[in-house]
């Protein structure tokens, strides 16, 4: 069975990019573009992974994280969140809110595709 | 015994004498001889008798007169002589002995004379010498005043209450920018001498420095100074360097500084803060040392901080902003190039994807640019300087160098740039040099304009056309003339300001130019007109006085009515108002103050504020006050204003002429502003009345002529209280004369005339 995949992300131009990616490399995916819907997502959805933006408004991605890690029912949920800032601090805060993964924008999409397979396996 | 009686005495014994032995001899004859010889004696004396006393009485008369005369000429001559000596002592220094008498006095008066003239010529000297030395101290304070009032950094000295002794006019400046609310009207309200420098300044901050000190200065630091960094009531930050003053002990004692710190100096830390300045320290010459004060260099790094953190966000908007737009259009791109089976829709929403955010990218970088232009420019020390005085620098440094003839065409006289002066005058002269080796021009224009962000400076001449090759060349060489070398090319002087330059020819006119592109600076730190005022005050600046450096602080808060008038700081002050009745609803329409502390009149420290009345000025009092709707419309309602000025005049008496008419308005305001005024108040019209009971009027301007003192801008409230505070100077030492010394006898005689009755 295919792996669910949640993009949230409040960008057009990088969604179309990841949702044409990853459809084609077989996974099931949907698309929030705000903190709110991405929560209902999760539990409607039920994804296997969630590529969490960062910069988000209203609810930035750290918050959803958060959120994300605190629902019990969620446990087994893989999060990659994605940054254009990519300090140090910023990697380590959402590292240790409970991010799987974390990636800096520019990024490869080889890197980003085999990054998920890897949280997926 | 004076002289009349010894006089008589003298008269009476010389009567004794001339009588005493023939009655002696008489009286032994009769005792002798028989009783016959007796009746015969008798009778022979019947007959002789008169003759006998007649003459003794002639003789006693000539003696008499003789003594008279031996009186006048010795005795009071000589008091005469101790009378005039006594008048060359005290008060008539050059008044001389008569030369008259008998030649023994002449003789006397003659050395009493020269060695007065010795004397004279000794004290003459010695005036003389101090003077010089006088000169010499106040040329050197003079010398040290403006030296600091040239600083770009501010400097306060204070002594170990916290008073201010010194302070520069940058200091002054930058307290005024900080001056938020109503202390900014008093035009940097804050500073003052004699004012506590903790209404600016952390106390424990403060004593935290001088402890730093004092250990430092211990342990035999080479550099007993204390750095830190505080923010300001108005939320500014300061960066301070505290620096102590030393004196020795024996000087400080001198002085009147107390070897112990007092007790309980008015209260809150205070003592804490004195207890470990007073303390004795040993210098390595074995002198010990004492600190009486210490010396704050204050920087304001507000601004320096927002630039820092205007350099963080731009480096954030190029990051962080670039980084999401690349990694969009990179997973488009790699996604396309993936997916060489894309749909020709699909493919089209993807290139659409990358050209957006690209040209988004530019548009980013673009607005970045503009934005923090100021930010991102090199970090060379830039100062802002006016651009005409950079041009007639390098006018002067031309012709003189050179001995090129320059002209100055269209000056633009307000521009201010942002430029390292040295280099910018030496590029300017090597290009002039240039001109001058290569194409023999015989004279140089230089221009001036000013577009948007920029100013253009151009260099004129007019005949021989150059190429731009050639700039090209120039720019790249060393800027060598004649014999003075610079390692910089005029590439680096024009990259350092951000600039460009370029050649271009005025076709027209027969002319070429170089024209040197600057950015313009905006505006300066420093208000010009604020520096003019300093420039063009004749008397001494009246930013420090150090003899403050001894004075201590009295107990408790606030003024002690017991100290003496010419050790108090006070506020005078004047008002002009809608009207002569403030209870029939005349308001105050301007306030002006200056202070005066230890004896001067601080003409830097004044109180200036037009105020709006609220209700509309009678035509009958513009004349006199020179004030108009137009001039109180915008203006702070007293609201505002005279809680600012109850701050300004904080622990100071207050001085006006005719105060009880200023006073009146106060009071009427107290209750509705909460702002009571407490502090005594002396009267300028009362002591007049003091010093001269007998003279008719006590206006201010007949006072001030009285007391030769020349009146210029009355009736502006300020011109008035600069002249009631010259009147109140020149009134403390004849009140001294009349025994008035300390305030409250000032108060009390003032209280006394006819004046106080009074009422308005």
């Amino acid at each position: 069975m295919a792996h669910r995949i949640l993009i949230v992300d409040d960008e057009p131009n990088i969604v179309i990019s990841l949702e044409y990616l990853l459809k084609k490399e077989g996974f099931e995916v949907k698309v929030a573009t705000d903190g709110d819907s991405a929560l209902l997502q999760a539990a409607e959805f039920r994804p296997d992974l969630v590529l969490l933006d960062v910069m988000m408004p209203k609810k930035s991605g750290f918050e959803v994280c958060e959120s994300l890690r605190a629902d019990a029912s969620l446990a087994d949920l893989k999060i990659i969140m994605l940054t254009a800032k990519g300090r140090d601090t910023e990697i380590t805060k959402g590292l240790a809110l409970g991010a799987n993964a974390y990636i800096t924008k520019p990024f490869s999409t080889k890197d980003l595709v085999a990054q998920i397979k890897l949280l997926l396996t | 015994m004076n002289a009349k009686t010894r006089f008589v005495l003298a008269a009476v014994a010389l009567g004794l004498l001339m009588t005493g032995p023939f009655l002696l001899t008489v009286g032994i004859l009769w005792a002798d001889i028989g009783a016959e010889e007796r009746a015969g004696f008798l009778v022979a004396m019947d007959r002789w008798l008169p003759i006998g006393g007649l003459i003794t009485i002639v003789t006693l008369f000539l003696g008499v007169q003789l003594l008279r005369a031996l009186f006048q000429q010795y005795v009071h001559g000589l008091l005469r002589m101790a009378e005039t000596l006594r008048l060359m002592l005290g008060a008539n220094r050059n008044f001389r002995v008569a030369i008259e008498g008998p030649p023994e006095v002449r003789e006397l008066a003659h050395a009493a004379n020269d060695l007065a003239q010795q004397r004279d010529e000794l004290l003459d000297d010695v005036e003389a010498q101090i003077r010089h030395a006088k000169a010499t101290v106040e040329e050197e304070k003079n010398r040290l005043a403006a030296l600091m009032s040239e600083l770009a950094q501010g400097v306060v000295v204070c002594n170990l209450d916290g008073r201010i002794l010194l302070y520069n006019s940058r200091a002054r400046l930058q307290f005024k920018a900080l001056a938020q609310g109503p202390t900014s009207m008093s035009g940097g309200a804050l500073i003052g001498l004699g004012r506590s420098i903790f209404s600016i300044l952390e106390r424990g901050q403060i004593t935290h420095s001088l402890e730093n000190i004092q250990q430092r200065l211990r342990k035999g630091s080479a550099e007993p100074t204390a750095n830190f960094i505080t923010t300001t009531r108005g939320g500014a930050l300061l960066r301070c360097q505290m620096a102590p003053v030393l004196g020795s002990a024996e000087r400080a004692e001198k002085e009147g500084i107390p070897p112990s710190p007092p007790a309980g100096q008015g209260g809150d830390g205070a003592s804490s803060q004195a207890a470990p300045a007073q303390e004795l320290i040993a210098s390595p010459l074995g002198a010990e040392l004492q600190v009486t004060g210490y010396v704050l260099t204050i920087e304001n790094i507000t601004r320096n901080f927002e630039r820092e953190a205007e350099r963080d966000q731009v480096l954030q908007t190029l990051t962080a902003g670039n980084r999401a737009a690349l990694g969009n259009i990179r997973a488009a791109v790699e996604t396309l190039l993936d997916s060489p089976e894309m749909e020709a829709d699909f493919r089209e929403r993807f290139m659409r994807v990358i050209s957006d955010e690209a040209s988004a990218m530019s548009t980013r970088l673009d607005a970045t640019m503009n934005r923090f232009a100021d930010s991102l420019k090199t970090r060379w020390p830039l100062e802002d300087v006016l651009a005409i005085d950079i041009l007639a620098a390098a006018a002067r440094r031309i012709e003189d160098r050179l001995k090129l003839p320059i002209k100055h065409e269209e000056q633009e006289s307000n521009l201010w740039m942002r430029v390292d002066s040295f280099s910018l005058i030496q590029a300017i002269t090597f290009l002039a040099a240039r001109l001058q080796d290569h194409y023999e021009i015989r004279e140089l224009r230089l221009r001036l304009a000013a577009d948007g962000k920029m100013v253009f400076v151009d260099l004129i001449w007019s005949g021989t056309t150059v190429s731009s090759e050639t700039l090209y060349m120039w720019e790249l060489e060393p800027m060598n003339v004649g014999n003075e070398t610079s390692p910089l090319t005029l590439r680096d002087v024009v990259d350092r300001h951000g600039g460009e330059i370029w050649y271009q020819r005025e076709k027209t006119a027969h002319r070429a130019f170089f024209r040197i592109v600057l950015p313009a600076a905006a505006t300066p730190d420093a208000p010009v007109a604020d520096q003019a005022q300093h420039l063009h005050s004749d008397s001494r600046p009246e930013y420090y006085d150090f003899d403050l450096f001894g004075a201590r602080d009295a107990e408790g808060a606030g003024v002690d009515i017991e100290r003496k008038l010419s050790e108090l700081a006070y506020t005078v002050f004047d008002t002009e108002t809608t009207g002569l009745e403030p209870s029939n609803g005349d308001e105050i329409i301007q306030m002006g103050a200056v202070r005066v502390v230890n004896n001067r009149l601080l003409r830097q420290e004044i109180f200036d504020q037009l105020v709006d009345p609220g209700i509309p000025l009678k035509p009958a009092g513009i004349p006199i006050h020179g004030i108009t709707e137009a001039m109180v419309a915008g203006q702070p309602r007293l609201d505002v204003v005279l809680p600012a000025f109850h701050e300004f005049c904080h622990e100071t008496v207050l001085v006006a002429h005719n105060a009880a008419f200023d006073m009146r308005f106060f009071q009427l305001k107290e209750e509705s502003l909460g702002v009571k005024f407490t502090q005594p108040v002396l009267d300028t019209l009362l002591l007049s009345a003091v010093i001269h009971p007998n003279q008719e009027s006590h206006k201010l301007e007949l006072i001030a002529e009285r007391l030769g003192i020349n009146v210029i801008g009355r009736h502006t409230a300020l011109g008035d209280a600069f002249v009631t505070g010259e009147v109140f100077l020149k009134m403390i030492p004849l009140l001294a004369d009349m025994g008035i010394v300390t305030l409250r006898q000032a108060l009390d005689a003032a209280q006394k005339t006819y004046f106080a009755r009074i009422q308005y």
